[in-house]
């Protein structure tokens, strides 16, 4: 476990005299998902490190901006280990005088946090849709890509490709049931044709091999095979290992991401770079939105530097953000989800960039990735 | 029809004997940097064609003119130096270190100092010419953009494309001495002719800040617009002006065109449709033909300024990066 992870409090060294704004943030204690293996497994869009070391970069580069405005912004770490203490600590920062509450959590504990407070709940963890959708809340922002978004993008890179016919691979589980179910509207939004669906489950089981066999479950005719697999290793075992020679999308092969490493426009490099060198990794996708939420505290402190809290909440909900994808971004009105680009990579390079040339929308083409408005999915907001 | 053909005669006479010219085709050489090439590309203005390249250090971006107009001075990114090529010999005379990572930089008046921005560190240094010395390092806003010095070598701006400000810096005691809130993503500088206004452009808020050089306050934003481009495919990086201060030059890059300003209204008087993503623009001695650099069409678009329309696109290496031009 990494140490960073074990400290309960850790107030970012500020000025005194200038207006203050705290800002808690929480992650899961004992987080599964910073596993070593998993770390080491390296799936895309899977954490590479904790997404804190990318909030408090962006705190440290926005000191510049929070100086010559004379605001400060204090960050508190706070582990938690389920939904309910997620609330109870969401309920807490607002008592102690928290500005906003940062979460990198599980859908459900996310949705605990942000019903805990009335304060702004930024979320960098959690891409389910019903997040956005049936369980959005007035005060729930998301920095990171949605579930749709991602799989929006993809349907986007097929479309231009005609790769048409696709193959769905979908894993075991409730996150994955959703998960497939979503990357069938995505497949059905961009006119593809889903050609089967078929469930797969890692096993050595003879008795199973229809659920396992790679070669099995690639059988028929087909352009591209997507996999949906959140656990990630089953689907990084299916490149090169299909029935016929066709490409992987999804959870592996091409992955649609938030960030890369590798991605070279915009001064991402940089970006990518002052990662490394504060925290000894190169920004990945799940450090961007945590990097984003870092960003748009900075931006809303600045606007208002001398709060009051009401002020510097509006503010947040109303930034403009740079984050060297080479548009500026913003929420969404309709379910607090930032509009962005969405890179496709296959782990080496970007091979392509959502919005794809050639998708249009009467208002904003980045409102082509995710529910759009008219959908109307979140009555809360 | 018989009158016409004739004056087209005469004028092809005319033309041959060199009495006129079709446009305004400069004399000399532009020389245009290559980020991927680790090059510069060569171009003859009278013809308009690429006569070769020459060799440089690696990842070349910004280039600028010693202030004698002998040599050309090449800031490279990725092997963290300047190469400074000498113009008549065309070769490279000289290297020295530029720190890590230099992106843009600018000259003392004197041509004896740099002011270069590190993108990595978010530092402007100041570096000695001739034995390539760092002498001051100013820690500023993270990437670190653009770079100017005043005519009267007392300030040097320095833009921060994280944080939204340009920096002014006071040489003497290498220190800050204000920083100003501009649009989002501020990038290059253009300063009018009397030093009063100091123009910068803003690559993601489709707008031109304009500062007050006596108070360093935004005096005004100058805002594209482009029919049919929305405001978030319209992100200014390059921009350069006339001698007299009356024109401006934006390159808008996504929009794939180049805006010409009129600097006392502020308003756009013409927009020329280029390459894709153009960068940065030079203007010629006799300012009648804008030089555009295209980033993502590895090219170089020829706009003659008085029709305000593009004469000729010469591919030059890939990813061009700055357009020098020695008349």
């Amino acid at each position: 476990m990494n140490k960073l992870w074990r400290g309960l409090l850790m107030a970012a060294a500020m000025p005194a005299a200038a207006a203050n704004f705290k800002v808690t943030w929480l992650a899961p204690a004992d987080d599964p998902r910073l596993e070593r293996t998993r770390i080491e497994r390296a799936a895309l869009g899977h954490p590479a490190g904790p997404a804190l070391d990318a909030l408090r970069v962006a705190l440290a580069e926005g000191r510049f901006e929070l100086d010559t405005a004379g605001a400060t912004l204090q960050l508190t770490q706070v582990e938690v280990s389920d939904a309910a203490a997620a609330k109870a600590a969401a309920t807490k920062a607002e008592k102690d005088g928290a500005a906003a509450v940062v979460t990198d959590l599980p859908a459900a504990w996310t949705l605990a946090a942000s019903d805990g407070t009335k304060l702004p709940v930024l979320n960098v963890g959690a891409a389910a849709d019903t997040l956005r959708q049936a369980d959005c809340r007035r005060n729930l922002f998301h920095l990171g890509l949605s579930d749709r978004m991602r799989s929006d993008a993809l349907a986007q890179a097929l479309t231009v490709r005609r790769w048409s016919n696709v193959l769905l691979l979908s894993g075991p589980g409730e996150v994955d049931r959703e998960r497939s179910a979503t990357a069938q509207a995505s497949i059905k939004r961009y006119g593809l044709k889903l050609v089967a669906n078929r469930p797969f489950k890692l096993s050595a089981d003879p008795r199973e091999r229809e659920l396992a066999n790679t070669l099995l479950l690639t059988q028929g005719s087909y352009d591209v095979v997507w996999v949906v697999d959140s656990d990630g290793e089953f689907a990084l075992t299916l490149p090169y290992r299909t029935a016929l020679p066709r490409p992987v999308v999804g959870d592996a092969g091409l992955v649609a991401v938030a960030w890369s490493p590798h991605f070279e426009r915009f001064g991402a490099p940089q970006v990518t770079r002052r990662l490394r060198k504060a925290a000894g990794r190169p920004m990945d996708a799940h450090d961007w939105p945590a990097w984003m939420a870092g960003k748009a505290l900075v931006a809303a402190a600045v606007v208002t530097p001398k709060g009051p809290a009401a002020a510097f909440q509006k503010a947040l909900a109303e930034v403009e953000l740079d984050g060297s994808k080479g548009v500026s971004m913003n929420f969404r009105a309709w379910d607090g989800q930032l509009r962005q680009p969405v890179l496709l990579s296959d782990g080496r390079s970007v091979i392509d960039l959502a919005p794809v040339d050639g998708v249009m929308h009467p208002k904003n083409a980045l409102d082509t990735l995710g529910a759009d408005a008219p959908e109307k999915l979140c009555k809360a907001r | 029809m018989t009158e016409q053909r004739s004056s087209g005669r005469l004028f092809l006479l005319a033309l041959m004997l060199g009495l006129v010219q079709p446009w305004a085709s400069a004399q000399g050489t532009g020389y245009v940097s290559s980020e991927k090439d680790h090059a510069i590309t060569v171009l003859d203005l009278k013809t308009q064609a690429v006569t070769g390249t020459l060799g440089t250090c690696k990842r070349p971006r910004h280039l600028q003119l010693t202030p004698d107009g002998k040599q050309l001075l090449v800031a490279c990114s990725e092997s963290n130096q300047a190469d400074v090529i000498d113009l008549a010999t065309r070769k490279s005379v000289r290297r020295f270190s530029l720190g890590d990572n230099p992106e843009a930089f600018d000259i003392s008046p004197d041509g004896k100092t740099l002011y270069v921005s590190q993108e990595d560190e978010g530092t402007l240094i100041f570096v000695d010419a001739a034995t390539g010395k760092t002498l001051q390092t100013v820690p500023v806003g993270k990437e670190p953009e653009g770079v100017k010095v005043t005519r009267d070598g007392k300030t040097v701006y320095v833009s921060s494309e994280v944080a939204n400000l340009v920096h002014v810096v006071d040489v003497a005691s290498a220190k800050l001495l204000k920083n100003i809130k501009v649009g989002k993503r501020p990038r290059r500088f253009a300063l009018t002719p009397d030093g009063s206004q100091l123009w910068v452009t803003n690559e993601l808020d489709a707008s031109v800040s304009i500062i007050d050089t006596q108070d360093h306050t935004v005096a005004g934003t100058l805002r594209f617009e482009l029919k049919g481009a929305r405001a978030s495919d319209i992100t200014p990086v390059g921009i350069t002006m006339s001698r007299d201060g009356k024109r401006a030059f934006v390159a808008l890059g996504r929009a794939n065109h180049v805006a010409l300003v009129d600097v006392a209204t502020r308003k756009v008087s013409d927009m020329v449709l280029v390459g894709k993503r153009p960068w940065s623009v030079a203007l010629d001695a006799a300012e009648k033909t804008l030089y555009v650099v295209n980033g993502l069409s590895d090219d170089l678009t020829i706009v003659d300024v008085a029709s305000a329309k593009a004469l000729k696109t010469v591919k030059v290496g890939r990813v061009p990066y700055t357009v020098v031009l020695v008349e």
